[in-house]
């Protein structure tokens, strides 16, 4: 490929510091995978290209496997992402309400990104912390005992 | 080790973290370096200390005092009584008896700590705290006095099952890939812990990783494999965290690496990590996925015993059934197998969730009555609640009802009654519970995570979740139940993977103990336990409202109406059931028909 914007280039550093970290190694292509979902929020085509050139692994299995995973986003994501809790015992503890008033908030549906590029949304399996569920992940942080009515004061707090 | 007069515990669990015990453990800290304390007293995190629903808690030992709900004023007083005046503060102790606690009987503790007897007890990133107890005494054993034949019979007397679920003896499937052909062979740990409301292994990787170090390298060295994987699920960074700690701890003694304890035997470790695919805890698919490969399963046989990661012989086990391994060796298999039922050994960890008054991790030998957990040990049901169901063996488990609740748990008495073990999650569920919804709510999880590689599991899935939904719209057709069961049934007979044969259960068991209930959504257009939006109207009782309209002001379509101090009333055709008007009455006045 042809590598012109400095978006592009910085693209390229980034892919090759992934794959130099684990040694160039097809076996690695998860890791490989989730260091350039870490960096850039989401793995982009034109790293997928590089990527696929620099393990020898045709471009249409890199897709395949980027695609198969939840946790790997092949389009740009908000700046925060939510994930919030699908899970039983989330949902007998009312999930489902808190998730409907969290959808009304953000105005976007699950797997959607809000149009000032602010939010995406997802639903996550379970995040193993049941035992004060409802919960979500905002970004890194975790919020659990989840009310409805908590849900603005805590989008709020991100910028 | 430097030596302390006491050591203070603070929960890192991410529940007692969200109430602050990170910046609690900073100002403890800070206030023992004041009092000059900082050379008796040693800070440091740990996590599942207690049940996190009363957090922050930290436990002091020697003593093992427990405290809960710490807050940032108190660590001066804290510091102060009980480590300056030595007198525990007992008012903030956790109670001794659980609160809330109610009918059957007095509650008494059942649990047998084995898998987590040091989970809240030692630091689980300082490997010399493992050595204290026991650690790698049960490997050093092994490698000096025992053939791999003699560690395999060991394993199997014990009778110790696979801990994922299936209930495989862990002797059997050891001996099997020790008795295959191949220069190379290798071990795996499936930690890949993805059934909702499971969260077992979490703890013991968090808690004691050393343990499971351990187990597996007694199993690579039973089996004969120089290389070993942790496959750890990216939803718990620090597992994955801890476990890559304690195998570099291990490397740095030895333990690990080359020429272990100089007995000639050689052991690399690793850990890979997942990055969100439920199906990647299916153990073929977990192979594709160290392989850096989709996470699809592959029909068994082979099994990957015979032929698995990069096609050579391949051990896989769940964390716990390694976990269990050090203390199988030392501490012999007939007190292991001493424990629980005729073919079940040994204990089996659950994660309590769901509508108990005392959620969290419990460790319980087999044989166990669920009236036991979910009384004795949850301490009942929540808000004085009935006990509808208890939901067992994860996503592709059943729902079992309060006939069952007398049923000792094990591997089989729990696969006659329609459910399965699985990992070991248990939701208990209410009488406010709606069981079609519930089976919706597994199915639609199933249908997410289906990888799509097979057609019953891809489309059958999708057609059932497709009549559960018209069920639960009030738009059930006569005939829906037996189509369910038809597509169950073949489902269950062609899906390649464990994961696609078990999708079905969930509608199966609900439909078996709680057929009466698909019933009235379908023919009577009822939802008996009032869950099901389009099943239920909301409506005011005139007896109870005082007309303080906070209802209308609440309602977020303007559906209710009425004057100041006169009783209000809901529209029905704008009401879009969101159940908030029910949420803020003070005065219990609006109903659910």
């Amino acid at each position: 490929m042809t590598v012109n914007t400095k978006q592009d280039r910085d693209f390229i550093k980034t892919a090759d510091e992934a794959v130099d970290m684990y040694h160039a190694k097809k076996e690695e292509l998860i890791p490989i995978l989730m260091k350039v979902n870490q960096d850039l929020g989401y793995i982009p085509k034109p790293v997928m290209e590089h990527i696929s050139s620099r393990l020898q692994v045709p471009q249409s299995h890199l897709y395949s496997v980027a695609t198969f995973y939840h946790m790997f986003f092949t389009e740009q994501t908000g700046r925060h992402v939510i994930k919030f809790c699908e899970s039983a015992p989330c949902h007998v503890a009312g999930g489902r309400e808190v998730f409907d008033a969290l959808q009304e908030d953000l105005g976007i549906s699950p797997g959607g990104t809000s149009d000032d590029g602010k939010w995406t949304l997802m639903t996550t399996s379970c995040l193993g912390v049941c035992a004060v569920g409802p919960v979500m992940m905002v970004d890194d942080d975790i919020y659990g005992n989840l009310t409805p009515d908590q849900i603005p004061d805590i989008l709020a707090k991100y910028e | 080790m430097a030596y302390f007069r006491s050591h203070i515990l603070v929960c890192n669990d991410p529940e007692c973290v969200e109430k602050g015990s990170m910046d609690l453990m900073a100002l403890l800290k800070k206030e023992i370096s004041a009092q000059g304390l900082e050379n008796e007293i040693q800070v440091f995190e740990t996590p599942r200390i207690g049940f996190c629903e009363q957090g922050p808690e930290i436990i002091v030992y020697p003593e093992g005092y427990h405290y809960i709900n710490l807050q940032k004023d108190d660590i001066p007083f804290l510091v102060e009584e009980q480590f300056i005046k030595g007198r525990p503060v007992e008012k903030w102790f956790a109670p001794k008896k659980p609160e809330g606690a109610q009918e059957l009987r007095e509650p008494t503790t059942k649990e047998v700590r084995v898998v987590l007897r040091n989970c809240g007890k030692i630091n689980p990133i300082n490997i010399e705290d493992y050595i204290a107890e026991d650690g790698y005494a049960a490997l050093a054993h092994v490698l000096s006095d025992q053939s791999p034949e003699d560690v395999i019979q060991i394993v199997k007397d014990s009778g110790l099952r696979g801990r994922g679920g299936a209930g495989f003896p862990t002797g059997l499937k050891w001996e099997f890939t020790r008795k295959s052909a191949g220069d190379q062979k290798y071990v795996v740990c499936n930690a890949d812990e993805g059934d909702p409301g499971a969260f077992m292994n979490r703890a013991v990787l968090e808690g004691d990783p050393h343990s499971v170090v351990e187990g597996m390298i007694i199993a690579a060295y039973a089996i004969g494999a120089n290389q070993g994987y942790i496959y750890c699920r990216a939803e718990y960074p620090i597992a994955v965290q801890t476990a890559k700690i304690a195998i570099t701890q291990a490397k740095n003694y030895g333990l690990l690496g080359d020429d272990i304890f100089g007995t000639g035997f050689s052991f690399e470790l690793e850990v890979r990590q997942g990055a969100g695919a439920f199906v990647c805890g299916e153990e073929t698919a977990l192979i594709a996925s160290i392989e850096g490969k989709r996470g699809e399963p592959r029909p068994r046989p082979p099994f990957p015993a015979v032929s698995g990661l990069f096609d050579k012989p391949t051990n896989i086990n769940n964390v716990e059934s390694y976990a269990n391994i050090p203390q199988i060796i030392l501490r012999g298999p007939e007190w292991y197998a001493s424990m629980g039922t005729e073919k079940s050994k040994g204990t089996k960890t659950f994660a309590l969730a769901g509508d108990v008054n005392k959620t969290g991790l419990i460790e319980v030998p087999f044989g166990i009555t669920i009236r036991e957990i979910v009384y004795d040990i949850g301490s009942g049901i929540k808000n004085n609640r009935q006990f509808k169901a208890i939901q067992t063996g994860g996503p592709m488990g059943g729902c079992l009802p309060i006939e069952y609740i007398d049923l000792p748990v094990d591997y089989e008495e729990l696969t006659k009654a329609g459910s399965i073990m699985g990992s070991g999650g248990m939701v208990v569920m209410d009488d406010e519970t709606c069981m079609v919804d519930i089976a919706r709510f597994f199915l639609e999880f199933i249908q997410d995570e289906s990888c799509g590689k097979c057609v019953p599991c891809r489309v059958g899935t999708k057609r059932m979740l497709e009549i559960l939904n018209r069920i639960c719209e009030g738009n059930g057709r006569d005939g829906d139940i037996e189509l369910l069961e038809n597509l169950s049934a073949e489902i269950i007979e062609d899906s390649l993977c464990g994961l696609g044969k078990g999708a079905p259960n969930p509608v199966v068991s609900t439909l078996r103990f709680f057929r009466e209930e698909y019933e009235a959504h379908i023919y009577n257009k009822e939802c008996p336990a009032k869950v099901c939006r389009a099943l239920i109207n909301y409506d005011i009782d005139p007896e109870n409202c005082v007309g303080c309209t906070l209802c209308a002001v609440n309602c977020p379509v303007d559906a209710i109406a009425g004057e100041r101090k006169n009783t209000h009333v809901i529209d029905p055709d704008i009401c879009i059931r969101c159940g908030i008007c029910k949420q803020v009455c003070n005065y219990d006045a609006v109903r659910v028909t």
